[in-house]
């Protein structure tokens, strides 16, 4: 995953557009001129193309006349000529050329462009914005809605219905319908232990939604679970955590 | 007439002197020392690429953030905040709870009545205690839609299993956190809540009976139960919960930064 920036990204898919619609357009004249080589001769030099072929025709007259005493000088084009080419570059220069590399064949980078904003201004102003609109959330609720305090804790007086928090009324509810040892430890440990081991278990690869219905509806399930567990203990139980129905009965609940 | 010139030369000398003393400020080797290359805050400051990067490299935020991320990421709709939001409620709760400490003592003769006092004779003290206790809701509501979000995106899977397992370790500590400090306040409200609460443990095969007496100081809720959940609820469940919100937010960035498939 390397990094483009936005601008580059556009301008190389643009040249890499024009490249493929001009190369659209010759197609019609290289299946004319037909096989490979032809192509590679309107890249390669002239000048280096000539070297070549001077210094292969010069080592097959060596090697004829050596009567394939040293086949290995034979190897191909790898090979470099041992001696010295008949004919020296232009300007007289003697590099020797090792290999032509086409261009395209080793710029073949794996990576793909990904789009990046800076982390400031981008992400740090959201999350500003989303902290402090919290805070006023709290703040302003806070403002209005006071905190219970009940009376002083007193072990002789047992309040009617007496509610675990919010978050384990589900665990209460299951309670009052199953053996304590399921309500309190099984289902929940169930719970909490196929939680974790999802993605051990979803072995689908993809986060596509349609993709995962099976996952998203057990889920959902799940949820739904302890969602309306949550809200039949929360509303629905009165005093005696018996049934009631909180528009006639009145609200049996503290936060 | 003259008064009126007189006073508007004045204050454009003091505008202007104040303006001197800001730059001052701002140019000096303390101020700079302190607000590295780039800072928003230093004398100077142009948006450029260079000092955006240099805004994140430069401060203790590259702790958290890397200097640039997906642009798909900053999407508020795709993560509605929610995992920040959990975790500043954290932060929240831990400035308002250091502000509680100052007036409560968990023995059961004074709790209830700290409480009280606090209410009532402490500037803001009322306040303060209510955004804890909503911040504590809050929290648990927030990292509870977190879970639920992650879950619906599939961003569970690979390579991020590990961060959802620290993640439902997370939801489990906060519940903790939540229901240690319900027993706090010592009213009637918080003795049986916790008295119901505590009895499921008891159900807990093996250890049930052990684990519940341990946690509890006796075999019934009482004094020590209080100085029990204060110490677990201030102390102990914070410090586990920093060190696994530390790996959380580590492994994060590790596993390909905040949000979006791989």
């Amino acid at each position: 995953m390397t990094e483009v920036p936005e601008h580059l990204r556009k301008r190389a898919e643009e040249a890499r557009e024009k490249a493929a619609a001009k190369k659209a357009e010759d197609g019609g004249g290289a299946g004319e001129s037909g096989n490979g080589g032809g192509e590679a001769a309107g890249k390669i030099p002239a000048h280096l193309l000539e070297r070549s072929r001077a210094a292969k025709a010069a080592r097959e007259s060596g090697a004829s006349e050596e009567g394939g005493a040293t086949p290995a000088t034979t190897g191909g084009a790898v090979a470099t000529a041992v001696r010295p080419p008949a004919a020296a570059g232009p300007g007289g220069h003697t590099q020797r050329l090792l290999t032509v590399v086409k261009s395209g064949s080793i710029q073949d980078v794996k990576a793909k462009p990904v789009d990046k904003v800076h982390t400031w201004p981008h992400l740090l102003v959201i999350e500003f914005v989303a902290a402090l609109a919290m805070t006023a959330f709290t703040l302003i609720f806070s403002i209005f809605v006071n905190a219970p305090l009940l009376e002083m804790a007193n072990f002789n007086q047992t309040p009617n219905p007496s509610k675990a928090p919010w978050y384990f009324l589900g665990l209460q509810e299951l309670l009052t319908m199953f053996h304590p040892m399921v309500a309190g430890v099984t289902i929940p440990g169930i719970g909490i232990f196929a939680l974790i081991l999802a993605p051990y278990i979803d072995k689908n690869p993809s986060t596509r939604p349609e993709d995962r219905k099976f996952a998203i509806s057990l889920m959902t399930l799940h949820l739904m679970f302890w969602a309306v567990l949550v809200m039949i203990g929360s509303f629905f139980r009165g005093p005696g955590f018996n049934f009631i129905l909180p528009w006639i009965d009145g609200l049996f609940f503290e936060l | 007439m003259a008064k009126t010139i007189e006073d508007k030369r004045t204050s454009q000398r003091v505008s202007e002197r104040l303006s001197g003393v800001g730059e001052s400020i701002q140019g000096s080797q303390a101020w700079n020392s302190i607000f590295r290359p780039g800072s928003i805050f230093r004398k100077g400051y142009t948006d450029s690429p260079r000092n955006r990067s240099y805004v994140i490299m430069n401060s203790v935020l590259y702790h958290l953030h890397p200097v640039k991320v997906k642009r798909h990421a900053v999407k508020v709709s795709y993560t509605l905040c929610l995992g920040g939001l959990s975790f500043f409620l954290f932060i929240l709760l831990t400035v308002t709870g250091i502000f509680l400490m100052f007036f409560y003592r968990p023995t059961a003769a004074q709790a209830w009545d700290d409480i009280y006092t606090l209410q009532t004779s402490v500037t803001f003290g009322l306040l303060v205690r209510n955004i804890h206790r909503w911040g504590a809701h809050l929290m648990v509501l927030t990292v509870f839609l977190h879970m639920a979000r992650v879950f619906y995106h599939g961003a569970y899977k690979p390579p991020r299993e590990f961060n959802w397992v620290i993640g439902v370790i997370l939801l489990t500590l906060t519940l903790l956190l939540s229901f240690t400090g319900y027993l706090l306040p010592w009213d009637q409200l918080a003795l049986w809540a916790v008295t119901v609460g505590t009895n499921m443990m008891g159900y807990m095969p093996v250890f049930g009976d052990q684990v519940r007496f341990v946690l509890l100081g006796g075999s019934e809720i009482g004094a020590d139960t209080l100085l029990r959940w204060y110490v677990l609820h201030v102390l102990f469940f914070p410090f586990i919960i920093v060190i696994f919100m530390a790996i959380h937010f580590w492994r994060v960035r590790k596993d390909g930064g905040i949000s979006g498939p791989l």
